[in-house]
């Protein structure tokens, strides 16, 4: 919302400079965004009159005028066409300065000097979309009778400022200068200063123009019309233009920018209709028939729904309620009788049809926001009065007023101990009647309690504490004087699965892993590139009813093509190695489509390429889970998951439970990806680590006796796993096997087809003795034994 | 026999002196001391020399001989400690160059910054809880007194997965699982994913997160709020941050306030980052939990009363 502050003026006296008004505005609640300056640096532009105008010799597209600028007649040459002898202009003098520093010097046109320059709106600092279309093409000329050589900085009054503010949608009525002024008045403990309205000569009867006005009362709840008869169409004058460009609304006609003037002032939207375009005089407020067509003024036709609230004459909708007036029914320069609507319609029903015809206008914009009824009467005779004042018409006697509901007055009990225990002050009584007060709320003592009458125009104030945010506001957040929290000491405290999820977190950023943030929705096509079965449960993913499009539609099921998509860009974008994870969730709907909220499920996602092998990725998971204390995990192969590799493909579980998988990504969905190199994913169910991670530490002293290292390589078939002959290894350890290091894998001419070598270091240690060779030798030999028997393994010399 | 010796004693201290490596050295030893030695030969020779001489000459050689012996084991010495400062001056390293084989990950900043918040209120005595990212309408909007009109709630401005079932807009509703489910007094925190309709592009994007919180017990103000928030804003940005609560509305909190905090660029001088006002702008929402958000989750609003606060978390992580 833009506050001119000369306009703001007219309601009130004030002598803060714009900046303290702002401060003192904003700490009272209404934000302000900016102060806009109207002051662009023009400099020695002054009133001239345009005395003569020829052609120039050399240039069909140049005029050479004849300017008189009070103390001297000046040869200006200008290439607009819209002027004519006698008008008055801007004229910017030889030195005098324009927008950007653009100063003014004697210039030659074609062998004809120019001793200045004639001004537009535009070259004056006014932007293009509040300019009136008769001033936008030309020299910006001024209308009436002003002193020659005057500065044009006074006359348009640039040394104006503007508040830009910040209205929350709670304050409807401070959408306007008044309600705006009162805001200031409250603020500063002023008076506010309303103007007197009064219309003086009225002529005729309303009855003679406007039968009856059949208005649907629910979507309806007061339309006020008046008549003015014998206008004149033409331009507004100065001031009033001025004023509605400073607020940033582009002047039409002195009717049209009368009834935007009185919109600005006082927050109604009214409407102008061409009376003598109405078929027959009857008016109707109602619901749109299915198919109705009108033809709004911005010149598009437009298809209604009973969902639209319409005006409408004998034969059919002239507009569209208080979002946009009809074109056959628009004001013209031929008009001489104009019906004035001032109506209260149903915010939603507006809301609605605004939002259905993609169209937020001024009007409706206020509309929904909600308005007070008694506004209706005050606007419309405002705007009689300004006709009036300005000559543009004859008002005609009389009125309509269908005003169905009128509004109750509101009246709330305040008990003055729970403003103080609310905000935590120390107010007085009076205090708190002093700025309800301010706010033109009237306050009368009953017992203990205020008693407090709502003004109509405060919408917003329906409860106790809506009285006490108001009297909290007026003394100042800034006035109340901050206290610590007291009660009961209490410890602050992390979810357990926090807790495991950091430590996690920890401990893959330790091993070089970068974390990532995907979307919790992503592209349903996703199932086809991971080459997902058409029955996998994965698919049953939750719909987005109105997603940003198809891509953003569905809840994701699995963290793994966020994490692809995530590689392939970087793959891409030439980023050389990459491993990453997240922790999200993915979410299961119970059923489909979903009644109840679904489970969200937390996984965990492990992305790699370009920085090692499947042992790299499956060496991170091992290090994370024997971390959390998880040492009973399993891998076993993983042969039919249709998104990896079927013999580079683990599936890992705890205590035979299934937890995840890891492995190399199928060549087929690297294609999907757009990633041309290997790449290795894995997925756990971090809901199901966090139910079984150990935090317990465990202390295991120094070794304080020497270790035995003794080397064994056995020659098995090429599909024995390592993973099971190390589990036979330990099994026959004894419990004095530290460690088994795996250090050679061989196949090829010095080995059996099919068969592979496999290599081993063992570490045997005690904790309590040193360890014999002869234990050791027995442990070896019951080793190789339990290999020959289970593997058909033989020792290789 | 006299000058033999001190013919000997001459050279082999002059050998010894300039000898540059061991070898050398116990080649010298050998040559002088050595059972074949020079001195060992003359020693031998005693026998030969009168009665009077064998002790002065006697004297004489073992004097030599401790001579040489001590000259012998300071070149020993001079020796190594040359080789060392060798050895060091050659294994001089360039020590510009760095490895580059090792390295840490990163956390995800947004989700560092949350860290770090909630930490910040687990030593206020905040306790974190976490809420769904499918919510229901109820929970999202109408326990949060929102209008029922209110144009947050428009398929424009909302992700709905039925009419009753969305993705929540703020982390609020956690505040109403906390109500529902807890009695106060309550402390807590809350922070993660949001939605809203929002086109992806540089500043904008359909997910966000927040951090919220909420205080619920008896006796609680806006002086409370006030001064949590001032200590939260000192802490998180340096003691010489300027707080200031500015009326506003939002509909689950009444009175409400947005905090400015001082421009992070200029610290209050006012400049063209800040427009001039000295302010960082709308970093915090907060407010009086309102009377009717507090009777929708079972606490009755006489006897109790609470703060809320939230903010956007993208933004502080960017400041």
């Amino acid at each position: 919302m833009l506050l001119p502050i000369e306009w703001l003026k007219e309601y009130i006296n004030i002598d803060a400079d714009t900046k303290t008004l702002a401060d003192k505005l904003t700490l009272s609640g209404s934000h302000v965004e900016s102060i806009i300056s109207l002051d662009k640096g023009i400099r020695n532009v002054v009133v001239g009159k345009v005395l003569k105008i020829e052609k120039h010799p050399n240039a069909d597209k140049l005029l050479i005028t004849s300017v008189d600028v009070g103390d001297e007649t000046l040869q200006i040459v200008t290439g607009a066409t819209n002027l004519k002898e006698g008008d008055y202009v801007p004229v910017a003098l030889i030195g005098g300065k324009l927008l950007d520093e653009n100063y003014i010097d004697k210039t030659n046109f074609r062998g004809v000097d120019s001793y200045g320059m004639l001004c537009s709106l535009r070259e004056l600092g006014f932007s293009d979309n509040i300019i009136p279309k008769s001033q936008r093409d030309g020299i910006f000329v001024l209308k009436g009778n002003y002193k020659l050589g005057d500065d044009i900085n006074e006359i348009l009054n640039l040394e104006d400022e503007i508040l830009e503010l910040e209205i929350t949608p709670n304050r409807s009525d401070c959408l306007s200068i008044v309600g705006m002024a009162r805001e200031v008045a409250a603020t500063f403990n002023e008076k506010l200063i309303i103007p007197k309205i009064e219309v003086l000569s009225e002529k005729g009867n309303v009855k003679d123009y406007i039968n009856s006005v059949k208005v649907d009362e629910k979507l309806c709840n007061r339309y006020y019309v008046r008549v003015i008869k014998d206008v004149r169409i033409e331009e507004s004058p100065l001031w009033l233009q001025l004023r509605l460009m400073k607020a940033g609304v582009r002047p039409i006609n002195n009717i049209v920018d009368i009834t935007n003037y009185v919109m600005l002032e006082y927050g109604q939207p009214l409407h102008a209709y061409d009376m003598e375009k109405l078929r027959g005089n009857h008016i109707y407020v109602r619901q749109a028939k299915e198919g109705e067509k009108v033809k709004t003024i911005d010149g598009v036709e437009r298809s209604l729904k009973p969902s639209n609230l319409v005006i409408a004459d004998d034969e059919g909708a002239i507009g569209i309620a208080g979002v946009m007036g009809g074109m056959d029914t628009e004001i013209t320069e031929d008009t001489t009788i104009v019906v004035l609507e001032s109506a209260n319609f149903n915010s939603k029903s507006i809301r609605i049809t605004s939002k259905e015809f993609g169209l937020r206008t001024e009007a409706s914009a206020r509309f929904e926001k909600g308005i007070d009824p008694n506004l209706c009467e005050i606007a419309a005779e405002r705007v009689c009065q300004l006709i009036e004042q300005i000559g543009a018409g004859i008002v005609v006697e009389g009125n309509i007023d269908v005003f169905k509901n009128p509004v109750d007055q509101k009246i709330i009990q305040l008990r003055p101990d729970r403003v103080n225990k609310l905000l935590g002050t120390k107010l007085s009584l009076e205090d708190m009647s002093k700025y309800l007060e301010r706010l033109e709320l009237s306050v009368v003592k009953k017992g203990d309690n205020l008693e407090v009458t709502i003004p109509s125009f405060r919408l917003d104030l329906n409860s106790e504490v809506d009285l006490i945010e108001e009297i909290g506001r007026l003394h100042g957040f800034h006035n109340i004087k901050t206290k610590p929290l007291v009660g009961v000491l209490t410890r602050g405290k992390k979810p357990y699965g926090k807790i495991i999820e950091n430590k996690a977190k920890l401990i893959l950023q330790g091993l070089g892993l970068n974390e990532v943030l995907t979307y919790s929705f992503g592209s349903p096509r996703v199932y086809d590139k991971l080459k997902i079965a058409e029955n996998s449960p994965l698919r049953n993913y939750i719909k987005i009813m109105n997603p940003l499009g198809e891509e953003y539609s569905a809840m994701r099921t699995t963290l793994i093509p966020n994490i692809l998509t995530l590689l392939s860009r970087n793959y891409n974008y030439g980023v050389k190695e990459c491993f990453v994870y997240e922790i999200g969730n993915i979410f299961i709907p119970k059923e489909l489509p979903i009644k109840d909220l679904p489970i969200e499920k937390k996984m965990l996602s492990i992305g790699m390429y370009g920085c090692g092998d499947f042992y790299d990725i499956k060496e991170v998971i091992e290090i994370l889970l024997e971390r959390l204390g998880m040492r009973d995990i399993e891998f076993s192969r993983e042969e039919n998951n249709p998104s990896f590799h079927p013999n580079r493909t683990a599936k890992i579980s705890y205590k035979e439970q299934p937890l995840g998988v890891v492995g190399e990504i199928h060549i087929d969905v690297m294609g999907n990806f757009d990633i041309k190199e290997r790449v290795y994913v894995a997925y756990l169910d971090f809901d199901m680590i966090i139910e079984e991670a150990v935090l317990e530490k465990r202390y295991k002293p120094l070794p304080k006796y020497p270790a035995i290292m003794r080397d064994i390589a056995v020659v098995v078939n090429r599909d024995v796993l390592v993973g099971e002959i190390e589990k036979i290894i330990w099994q026959n350890g004894e419990g004095l096997i530290e460690d088994i290091q795996l250090f050679d894998i061989y196949e090829g001419d010095q080995i059996m087809k099919g068969k592979k070598s496999i290599a081993f270091s063992i570490i045997y240690r005690s904790y309590d003795r040193t360890l014999k060779d002869d234990e050791v030798n027995r442990i070896q030999d019951n080793i190789i034994k339990d290999l020959e028997n289970k593997f058909d393994a033989k020792l290789r010399s | 026999m006299k000058d033999r010796l001190k013919k000997i004693r001459e050279e082999a201290i002059n050998n010894i002196k300039s000898v540059d490596n061991l070898d050398k050295l116990e080649k010298i030893r050998i040559k002088y001391m050595g059972k074949k030695g020079e001195l060992t030969l003359v020693l031998r020779e005693m026998g030969k020399l009168s009665k009077e001489e064998r002790p002065i000459i006697g004297q004489l050689a073992n004097d030599i001989r401790g001579e040489i012996d001590k000259e012998l084991s300071l070149a020993r010495e001079r020796i190594k400690e040359e080789l060392k400062a060798e050895r060091i001056e050659r294994e001089k390293i360039d020590i510009s160059i760095s490895k580059k084989s090792k390295r840490l990950g990163h956390r995800h900043p947004l989700l560092s910054t949350i860290e770090e918040l909630q930490d910040l209120f687990i030593s206020m005595g905040f306790s974190v809880i976490e809420g769904p990212e499918i919510e229901t309408v109820e929970n999202n909007f109408d326990a949060l007194n929102s209008p029922e009109n209110h144009p947050s709630r428009d398929l424009t401005d909302t992700f709905y997965i039925t009419e009753d079932i969305l993705l929540r807009t703020h982390t609020s509703p956690v505040q109403i699982r906390a109500m529902k489910e807890m009695n106060p007094p309550l402390r807590i925190v809350s922070a993660g994913r949001t939605f809203r309709f929002d086109d992806v592009d540089d500043t904008h994007s359909p997910m966000f997160h927040q951090l919220e919180g909420l205080v619920v017990d008896e006796n609680i103000t806006m002086a409370n709020l006030m001064h949590t928030i001032d200590i939260f804003i000192k802490e998180l940005f340096g003691k010489d941050m300027k707080t200031r609560f500015r009326p506003h509305y939002f509909p689950f909190t009444e009175p409400s306030a947005e905090v400015d905090v001082s421009c992070f660029k200029c610290k209050g001088e006012g400049c063209p980052v800040c427009n001039g006002t000295g302010w960082s702008m709308e970093l915090l929402g907060c407010g009086m939990v309102h009377p009717k958000v507090l009777k929708n989750c079972g606490i009755d609003p006489e006897k109790y009363s609470g703060f809320a606060f939230g903010m956007g978390i993208d933004r502080i992580t960017m400041v």
